[in-house]
Formats: structure tokens, C-alpha cells, sequence
């Protein structure tokens, strides 16, 4: 009997295998019980409190880069949030830009001129194999040997560069600009019905419409001439040099610039690559079948290229985006005001709750990252072949 | 010309190659001429500030440099390119650390005898293989007592280590040390067991969520909380840890698509001829597993040697890290370009070797599955 109860936990495939994960969940459960029993006697020890009550205090330090008003009189929880912008400023920011220098460079990749190949060839090599962070270190370098402010340079009279960043003319918008920016969202939203209805039409009929000519105009000239009725209520406020720096207009710091230019030249290096692979994958028979058709060379690849490559460019893609967000991190490096920098270090620092604010940041970049894939998930399901599973 | 020699010239392989890769239409010719100005400034400018115009140990006039000042770019300003004696001066640094000057031959040693311990898991049609693999598994233990010290070698400590010596070995011993971890995980994440199947899943899912940084952060500041006294790893035993557990989740999502890729007929077969759960694992499914895993494990490799550079955020001295300390030098403070280009040239000499390296495997793969 005794014998029999020992073969069967051995050799039964169903309790041994119960038996493990009892094991195991027995193992883990210990683990955790001795790490926290050690941490709540060591933070003891060491006098440090716990709890979440710091977020309430006053934060102590200032954050030059923000995107709400931050002073430092205000608490924890508000830096805690200004930096969470800047990380969402940042990685948005980057995702565009890498993605616009991702397709140019993977298109030239694959273009029928050697040299300009093999240009974009030894830009992908040489971005993707050096570290992000010394990329980052090294253009951040480069704007702070910028001229001094007092020596800018001047772009079409009312930009300036130097090494304290970027400075441009900043809008003023007046009574009645809302209206405008309405109209534009509701310019958006028509062509979006008109697209569907015209294709309808089309589907029907037989008949093509120049769609992307209509809607473009629409989305162009509603907000314009709203502009115009509602009396220009848009003006520009252009820096001018007072004394040691500039009043007036808005600047881009080089911090952000050069997190700009670290993270999304490093990302479309990795980018073009995928969209080479993905324009690659789409066999070489579908261009010709199309071409005997007689589709013109835009409509091929519009309606047959791409559509195809993107089912190939888009869970690489993702993953390139949660990338650039998670090294949008490395601000703090060159002293971007980001979540790490500034709650997870400045705060940390001053409040001494490392466990909670790290949980938090952690727990932050966790739900950006799963929010990415969920999103990204969602349009490439889209994008896949449908009933075809 | 006569007609004769045109032929000729148009039969040429030359000539062809010229017409097809960058003259085949007037807007490609426009192309290529744009595209030839733009080399020939960025590839002169570049030439010329790193080299022909840059000082090495001596500037124009002939004088050794000790510090920024002998420069011939800071006498002559506008007229002269880098000055690359920074790298001269602090050569020991970069390449050791703090390390002492009169053992660094142990260094040497061990970096002469780094790729005769990988070579092994690297080519598999070299002769004496498998010496070379019993002194793979040697080495750790080697490295650590000429690194480190012991009897007979005094004790280096690993605050005094530095430059290419720490991001060598946060990238050798992250990678080495996440790999078997890496097979559980992937292993564990495919399992039918529904607890240790969420455990490998909610683990690999957390590491890849979060970015390297806030690890670092984490093992830096609550490592020593998580411990009882007296034990109280090192900074960079510290980075150690979240370093490897990092590459172990990125590399066994790499594990995990081998392990997808095995059909499961052959799993079947070994179950139908007896085999066990880990006779099946160790010796049908992982041995095919891996090998088709291997492009996308060097892939991670590449990434995580990248990433080493990060540990100069919680104050490891690095390669990026003794460049930045080297800068804050005020001997030789603003020579940011030759430093970050110098750098920036040894990361991509180990990282473009390593992606041709997998190029060469994705190559061979091909040709030994068809």
C-alpha cells in the first residue's frame, strides 16, 4: 500500500506533476516570506519608513522641463506625473520621428542606385551596432558645443539655435482658435465617412473617386477657412535677445533634443531594417500579376506592396516601439527630466522610499509597454489576412 | 573613338555594372552624383578631422601632448582635427580600470585567452573541439582567480575594475550565466503545468516590460535590503544580477521560438520509444531547438553588450563611464568627439562582429536544412 502511493506520485503523470507545483509554489512562497521578513527588519533597522504618505509632501526641487507647471513647492505625486509626461513627450516624439527615418532608409535600402544603398547600408550599421546611450551622450554633446546665445545661429530670422536649445516663435492662440482646431476635428471625422461612403460607391458603381484628393483638401482648407472667418486669431510671440538670454517664444531644450535625435536614430536603424525585410517578403509574382493587370506603379504599391509588407513590418515594429520607450529611460544620463530622473531619482533620493518608487515606475513603464502591445495587437490584427487562420 | 572600341567598352563587366547599379536613368544619375558629393564631403571631413589633420601622442610641432593645451587644434584653432592623445593618456584606464598597473598583465592574460574559451561554442567543424570546450568550462573558474586574485595573486577588488575589463565581463558573464537560466525559463513557459507555466510567463513578461535601467536601479539600491547582514554584494556584482536576469527573459523568448519551431512529431517519436520528459528535452528538442535559435540568441547578445554601457547610470566605471570620468579631467576636459567616437568604435567592433558572426550561422542554417 505504502510502496504503491510512492509509484503512483512517482510515475503517475497527473500527481506527480501536482506534486511538483505544489513544490514549487511551496519554494516561492518561502522565498517571498524571507525576502519581505529580511527587508521589513532591515528598513527597521535602518529607520526607514515606509508607506505611500510621501507622494503628499512637497517635492523640494524644480523641473525645468515640463509640460504641466511644476514648482517646487509642489508634491511628489506632481513630479511623479510631470515626468510621466516627459517619458510619454519623449517616446511619442521618438516613435514619429524613427518611424519617418525608419521607411526613408528602408526604402532606399532596397533602391536600384548602389551608392545610395549602400549609404543607407553603412548608416544601419553603424547606428545599430554603437549603444544607444553613447549615441544619446555623444549628440548631446554635439548641441552643447553649440554657439553661445549671444552668437546664435539664425534660422529664417525668428529661429535660434545655441547651446542652451532650440528657441522658436511660440503661438498665441486668441478667442475663437478653438473653433479652428474644431474644425479640423470634424473635418477629420467627415472624410473619415466620406472615405467609407465613396468606397461604397465605388464597390456599387465601378467608379473611381480620387478619394485621398478630396479628403486631403477637406482636411486642409476646412481649418484655413475657418481661420479667416473667425478673423485670424492665431499670432506669433518671436524670442528676442535680452541681456544674456532670450525672452519670449518657446524653446526646445537640448536635453530633449538630443534624447530626439539618440533615440530615433538608433530605433530606425532597426526600423528600416524591418521594413526592408517586410517589403522583401512580399513575393516577386504579386508585383507582376498586378503589373499584367495594369495597375500603374503607385497604385501597386499602395494597393499590393504595402498592404502585404505590413503584415510583416508590424509585430517588428511593436516590439522597435517598446524599445524606444523603455530607452527613453536613459534620459537621466544627460539629464532629461524623465520618470526615472526625475521621480525615480531626485525623489528617491530625498524620500528614501526606494521599494515604493521603484514598484511605481516599474509598474509605470509595465502598463505603457502592455498598452503598446495591446494597441499595436489590435491594428495588426487588422492588417492580417482575414479568414485565412 | 571607333565603333570597335565602344563595343568593347559596352561589353565590359565594368561598364554594365556602372550602367545597371547607378547611370540606368537620368534621375539615377541625378541620384548618384548628389549622392557622390555628399560622400565625398562627409567621408573628407571625416578623414580629415580623424585623421590627416588629427594629433596622435605628438602634435604638429612635434611636442608629446600632456594635456589639452599641446593640442595642436587648441594652438591653431580652425586649422587642425582630433586629438586623439586623450585615448594615449588614458589608454590604461580604458582598457583596465583602476586596476593595478603592475598586474594588468592578468588582465591581458585573460583577454588573450577570452576567445580561445569561445571558440568552441562558436565553430563546430574546428579540429581539438572538444579541448576547447573543456577549457570553455575551465575559464570562468580561471578568470575569476587571475581577476580577482587568491593564493598566490593578490586580491583585486572589483571597485578597482574598470573600462573594457567591466563591460567584457558584465557582457561574457551576463550572457554565460543567463543561459541556462534562459532554457529553464523557455522550457517552464512551454510547460503543461499551469503554476510554473504562469510563473516563467509573468516573469519573462516583467523583465521585458521594464526598461534595463530600472533594474539596475533596483538590484543597486534594494539588493541589500532583500539580504540578511554580512552579506553585501558589490556594485558591480549588483549589476551582475540584474544584468543576467535581463538577457535570461530576452533570451528565452529567443529559446522559446526554437522551441516552437521543433514539429511535434518529434517529441512524439521520442515519447513513443520511452524516452522521458528530460531525456526527450536534452536530447531531441533542445539540441534542434537551439540550433535554430542561435541567430536570435546572438541577436539579444548584441543587445545586452550594448546595454553594459547602461551601468555607468548607477556609477560603474565602464568603457562610456572612464570616457566621461576621463572628460571630467580638467587636463583634458572638452575633447568630447575623439572620446565618444573612440568608444563608440570599440563597441562597434565587437557588436558589427558579432552580426556578422550571425549572419554567417543564418547562411549555414540555410544550407544544412535544404
Amino acid at each position: 500500500m505504502q510502496t504503491n502511493f510512492f509509484r503512483k506520485i512517482i510515475f503517475d503523470e497527473k500527481s506527480r506533476s501536482l506534486l511538483i507545483q505544489t513544490l514549487v509554489i511551496g519554494l516561492f512562497a518561502l522565498f517571498i516570506y524571507l525576502i519581505t521578513q529580511q527587508t521589513a527588519y532591515n528598513l527597521e533597522k535602518r529607520g526607514i519608513s515606509s508607506g505611500f504618505d510621501f507622494l503628499h509632501i512637497s517635492a523640494g526641487y524644480d523641473i525645468s522641463i515640463r509640460l504641466i507647471p511644476f514648482t517646487s513647492e509642489d508634491t511628489h505625486l506632481r513630479a511623479y506625473f510631470v515626468g510621466l509626461l516627459n517619458t510619454l513627450m519623449i517616446a511619442v516624439c521618438g516613435c514619429f520621428l524613427a518611424t519617418i527615418i525608419g521607411f526613408l532608409v528602408g526604402i532606399i535600402r532596397l533602391s536600384s542606385n548602389w551608392l545610395f544603398r549602400n549609404i543607407a547600408y553603412v548608416y544601419v550599421e553603424f547606428t545599430r551596432n554603437v549603444p544607444v546611450l553613447v549615441q544619446i551622450i555623444l549628440y548631446y554633446s554635439i548641441l552643447l558645443n553649440l554657439p553661445k546665445i549671444k552668437q546664435a545661429i539664425v534660422i529664417f530670422d525668428n529661429f535660434y539655435l545655441t547651446n542652451r536649445g532650440f528657441f522658436s516663435p511660440s503661438p498665441i492662440f486668441k478667442d475663437g482658435f478653438s473653433i479652428v482646431a474644431w474644425s479640423l476635428v470634424i473635418a477629420i471625422i467627415f472624410t473619415f465617412f466620406l472615405k467609407r461612403f465613396l468606397k461604397k460607391k465605388q464597390e456599387e458603381t465601378g467608379k473611381q473617386y480620387p478619394t485621398f484628393m478630396i479628403n486631403s483638401a477637406i482636411i486642409i482648407f476646412t481649418p484655413i477657412i475657418f481661420y479667416y472667418i473667425m478673423g485670424m486669431p492665431l499670432e506669433f510671440d518671436s524670442p528676442v535677445l535680452k541681456g544674456f538670454n532670450f525672452k519670449g517664444g518657446m524653446v526646445i531644450r537640448p536635453e530633449f533634443l538630443g534624447m530626439l535625435f539618440g533615440l530615433s536614430i538608433y530605433t530606425a536603424a532597426f526600423i528600416s531594417e524591418t521594413v526592408r525585410s517586410g517589403i522583401i517578403s512580399v513575393s516577386k509574382g504579386q508585383r507582376e500579376a498586378s503589373q499584367a493587370l495594369g495597375l500603374k506603379s503607385n497604385f501597386i504599391m499602395r494597393l499590393i506592396i504595402i498592404p502585404q509588407a505590413l503584415r510583416v513590418i508590424i509585430p517588428p515594429l511593436t516590439s522597435q516601439y517598446l524599445n524606444l520607450t523603455k530607452n527613453s529611460s536613459l534620459g537621466i544620463a544627460i539629464g532629461y527630466a524623465d520618470l526615472v530622473h526625475g521621480f525615480g531619482g531626485i525623489s528617491l533620493n530625498q524620500t528614501g522610499r526606494a521599494i515604493e518608487i521603484m514598484m511605481m515606475v516599474m509598474l509605470t513603464y509595465l502598463t505603457i509597454s502592455l498598452t503598446i502591445s495591446f494597441f499595436m495587437n489590435l491594428y495588426n490584427k487588422s492588417v492580417q489576412f482575414k479568414g485565412n487562420a | 573613338m571607333s565603333s570597335t572600341a565602344i563595343q568593347i567598352i559596352s561589353r565590359s563587366k565594368y561598364y554594365n555594372w556602372l550602367v545597371k547599379n547607378l547611370f540606368s536613368s537620368w534621375v539615377n544619375t541625378i541620384l548618384t552624383v548628389i549622392a557622390l558629393i555628399f560622400v565625398y564631403q562627409v567621408g573628407s571631413f571625416f578623414l580629415n578631422w580623424a585623421i590627416f589633420d588629427a594629433d596622435f601622442r605628438y602634435n604638429f610641432q612635434g611636442e608629446l601632448i600632456i594635456d589639452r593645451g599641446f593640442c595642436s587644434k587648441n594652438i591653431m584653432p580652425g586649422e587642425y582635427g582630433a586629438c586623439w592623445a586623450i585615448i594615449f593618456a588614458r589608454w590604461n584606464q580604458f582598457m583596465y580600470g583602476l586596476y593595478p598597473i603592475e598586474e594588468a598583465w592578468r588582465v591581458n592574460l585573460i583577454y588573450a585567452l577570452l576567445p580561445l574559451a569561445i571558440i568552441g561554442i562558436l565553430f563546430d567543424k574546428i579540429p581539438f573541439r572538444r579541448y576547447f570546450i573543456y577549457f570553455t568550462f575551465i575559464f570562468p573558474f580561471l578568470a575569476y582567480f587571475m581577476l580577482y586574485g587568491g593564493p598566490g595573486l593578490s586580491v583585486v577588488g572589483t571597485n578597482k575594475w574598470g573600462g573594457l575589463l567591466v563591460t567584457l565581463f558584465l557582457g561574457v558573464t551576463g550572457i554565460g550565466l543567463a543561459f541556462p537560466l534562459s532554457i529553464l525559463l523557455a522550457l517552464g513557459r512551454r510547460s503543461k503545468m499551469p503554476i510554473i507555466k504562469s510563473l516563467c510567463v509573468v516573469f519573462i513578461e516583467f523583465i521585458r516590460g521594464v526598461p534595463l535601467i530600472t533594474l539596475l536601479f533596483t538590484a543597486n539600491v534594494m539588493l541589500p535590503l532583500f539580504l540578511p547582514d554580512g552579506v553585501n554584494p558589490d556594485n558591480l556584482l549588483r549589476a551582475l544580477v540584474a544584468v543576467t536576469l535581463f538577457q535570461s527573459a530576452y533570451m528565452a523568448e529567443a529559446i522559446r521560438g526554437g522551441l516552437q519551431a521543433i514539429p511535434r512529431g518529434q517529441v512524439e517519436a521520442a515519447q513513443s520509444l520511452g524516452l522521458s520528459y528530460w531525456q526527450t528535452t536534452r536530447k531531441i528538442v533542445l539540441p534542434q531547438a537551439l540550433k535554430i535559435a542561435i541567430p536570435p540568441i546572438v541577436n539579444t547578445c548584441i543587445g545586452l553588450f550594448k546595454d553594459t554601457s547602461l551601468v555607468l547610470i548607477i556609477g560603474l566605471f565602464d568603457l562610456l563611464g572612464i570616457g566621461r570620468a576621463a572628460l571630467a579631467d580638467m587636463t583634458w576636459t572638452k575633447l568630447y568627439y575623439e572620446v565618444y567616437v573612440f568608444i563608440s568604435l570599440v563597441f562597434f567592433i565587437f557588436c558589427f562582429g558579432m552580426s556578422r558572426y550571425s549572419l554567417y550561422l543564418e547562411k549555414k542554417l540555410k544550407t544544412d536544412n535544404s
